[in-house]
């Protein structure tokens, strides 16, 4: 592809600087975006001095500066927090940037590439929902598309070295935006999501339980069959995202409040970009929001 | 860790006393301040099936007593009711609701934990009548607390800061952790030993190191659990070591072999010299009369729950350990032992599933290559 869109990232924090990477090598690898700013607010930052090391423009004055450039973006990610992207957005769409926002704010609609990575193009603000939402509402989806589920529920750990600042201030609008993205992308008539951060050194890698409530006469073979497909469809951009056992499916009981218990278990390795590989919940944040940021470049470009 | 121990004071030496920091209050006049949580720690050992009814009786009958303190939520806390720790019986914000309309002088205190319940929640059980938030973190982890420790402050609510875990981390740390919490609007920072894993000197250490961190501007408090049998010792080396807020379990009615048995406390109180403002009697009665019938069991000291003191493991984990052991034909201890080896911590319980499944897949083939 020989024109490419251009972007800048805002948040030279862990996501941020992951991010960097990904962008990096889909753009050595012929992708339509080429990463040219990094934006923070701190001059100290490892982010911004890697940035710079690798050719993009780096400012620690904030998005402020970026908004003052003659040459704005096509692109921007946002890797900041929930309530920093709230503030911006409306900024961002008066510039004409289209916004990737990988904080849990909400504001536009939410993507998670191998269920609904093909809608929302146009939009001018796409929402990566979380880290847990992108481990896990896939196996929502694959679950709802072979039965109605009833109820769907995750649990999402994490090591607390791969938990930045943001997320920790952000714990409330975490498990709001994910139990949304767990009923409206994974199709669960009601959800819920809970967020553990564990210590343990050496770090954990990411695990994630999905829990879904089906009928007692759902077809268990066709959903096992689902969950299965889904892990190779989210494999393909994240390598290291593994189911750790077969569903397991418990029949009705009180326990069950009557319905059939689907419980799925996954573990999400990194590729080890700028983290380690413990913390796959960057990494398939990050990784997502390359694969939604090309489908956008690419249908803008195409209709350029 | 430093865990030495240098005080010779007396037996019933207190570093501080409730009536100190707040003498000017109601129920100031007491030098330790009770907190019952069989409402809540032993919603775990109820398998969160508390009735209405239930509920109204024990709070009436702690409220008679004199217990200050009455905890009302799920085991796991505000929005706890799940797949994953359990779904409730009765939804805890009617549970709060019958329990503030119930209790004639006792505060009811609730509990959340960030990442499992919301700060909609606490809106909630502040609407129903709750007077207390206490905010509970993994003890590494205090700075996911700060947003609602300032919507409690803001909504008026008193504030106590809960570090689980606190075996796993040498009093130096805990220290950082409170002040964290401390510096976000707690007003009292709780060590709680949720293994029961502790062992004497071991909380005397680390309530002194909390207290001389966060001197006066807020209280210290601890939780125990009964796993190695050290609930009540635990608790009154805690409070010489200055914690002046304390939790138990009438009758242990808690998770894992339960915790401190309050009653035996206020008893040990009352020949130290303690004053507590709860009668003895009155509350060993109530303990025998009103709260054991409303246990599904009493809270052992068995080969799991004794598992969980030796391998330091989050006590809640028990019935979800029992559950996960009976469904796929494998050792309940040896679920908890791994657990403790995978340095798991409260709220993963979903882990022991893949635990118990890990062992089946052990012994599955062993018996193939047998």
């Amino acid at each position: 592809m020989a024109q490419k869109l251009t972007a800048a990232i805002v948040g030279p924090g862990n996501i941020g600087t992951d991010l960097l990477f990904k962008l990096l090598r889909s753009a050595e690898q012929g992708g339509p975006i080429e990463p040219r700013w990094m934006i923070g607010v701190d001059p100290s930052s490892e982010g911004l001095r890697i940035a710079a090391s690798k050719g993009l423009e780096a400012s620690h004055e904030g998005v402020d500066w970026l908004l003052k450039q003659d040459e704005l973006p096509d692109l921007l990610f946002e890797a900041t927090s929930a309530y920093v992207h709230r503030e911006y957005a409306p900024r961002y769409r008066e510039a004409g940037i289209r916004a990737v926002d990988l904080t849990p704010a909400a504001v536009g609609p939410a993507v998670i590439p191998p269920v609904n990575g093909d809608e929302h193009v146009g939009a001018w603000n796409v929402n990566m929902i979380t880290c847990g939402g992108q481990a896990t509402i896939p196996m929502v989806a694959a679950v709802s598309r072979a039965t109605p589920v009833s109820y769907a529920e995750i649990v999402a750990s994490v090591s607390s070295v791969s938990a930045g600042p943001g997320t920790r201030a952000n714990i409330d609008e975490f498990t709001r935006t994910t139990s949304r993205g767990v009923t409206e992308i994974g199709g669960a008539a009601q959800g819920k999501a809970i967020i553990i951060l564990n210590p343990a050194e050496p770090p954990m890698i990411m695990r994630d339980t999905i829990f879904c409530a089906v009928d007692p006469d759902a077809d268990r073979d066709a959903i096992v069959a689902s969950v299965f497909a889904m892990e190779k469809a989210v494999q393909e951009y994240v390598p290291g995202y593994r189911l750790l056992q077969e569903p397991q499916i418990d029949e009705p009981s009180d326990a069950t409040r009557g319905a059939l218990k689907v419980s799925i278990f996954v573990e999400v390795e990194g590729a080890g970009d700028f983290l380690p590989p413990y913390a796959g919940n960057l990494d398939i944040m990050t990784a997502a929001a390359t694969q939604v940021g090309q489908n956008i470049a690419r249908s803008i470009l195409a209709g350029a | 860790m430093t865990d030495t121990h240098a005080t010779t004071a007396p037996l019933d030496r207190l570093a501080r006393t409730w009536s100190g920091t707040h003498g000017d209050e109601p129920f100031g006049d007491l030098d330790l301040r009770l907190t019952d949580t069989c409402l809540r720690d032993g919603s775990h050992h109820k398998r969160h099936q508390f009735t209405a009814r239930e509920v109204e009786d024990i709070v009436r009958a702690l409220d008679a007593s004199g217990i200050p303190v009455i905890e009302v939520t799920h085991g796991d806390g505000l929005g706890g009711s799940s797949f994953n720790y359990g779904f409730s019986r009765t939804p805890e914000q009617e549970l709060i609701r019958i329990a503030a309309e119930t209790a004639q002088r006792a505060k009811i205190a609730f509990l959340m934990l960030p990442g499992v319940g919301t700060k909609d929640d606490i809106r909630a059980a502040q609407d129903n009548g709750g007077q207390i938030c206490r905010i509970a973190t993994h003890c590494t982890e205090a700075d996911v607390s700060i947003q609602h420790f300032g919507l409690a402050r803001e909504l008026g609510l008193e504030t106590v800061g809960f570090l689980m875990m606190s075996h796993t981390q040498s009093p130096e740390v805990l220290a950082r952790q409170a002040r964290i919490m401390v510096d976000a609007g707690c007003q009292c920072v709780y060590v709680v030993d949720s293994a029961g894993a502790l062992v004497m000197e071991q909380t005397a250490d680390r309530v002194a190191a909390v207290v001389a961190e966060i001197g006066h501007q807020a209280d210290v408090g601890f939780h125990g659990h009964e796993n190695l049998g050290l609930g009540v010792a635990n608790t009154v080396i805690a409070a010489r070591a200055g914690a002046t807020q304390i939790d138990g379990s009438v009758r242990r009615f808690g998770a894992g072999a339960g915790n401190t048995p309050l009653e035996a406390f206020i008893g040990v109180c009352d020949k130290l010299g303690w004053r507590t403002g709860v009668d003895f009697l009155q509350i060993v009665d109530a303990a025998e009369d009103v709260i054991a019938p409303a246990m599904p069991e009493e809270c052992r000291l068995d080969r799991m729950t004794l598992m969980m003191g030796y391998a330091g493991v989050y006590s809640s984990f028990l019935k979800h350990a029992g559950n996960a052991a009976d469904r796929y034909g494998v050792s309940g201890a040896q679920i908890l032992l791994e657990a403790g080896r995978r340095k798991l911590i409260g709220g993963q319980e979903d882990q022991l599933i893949d635990i118990a499944l890990m062992l089946k897949a052990e012994k599955d083939k062993a018996a193939a290559n047998a």
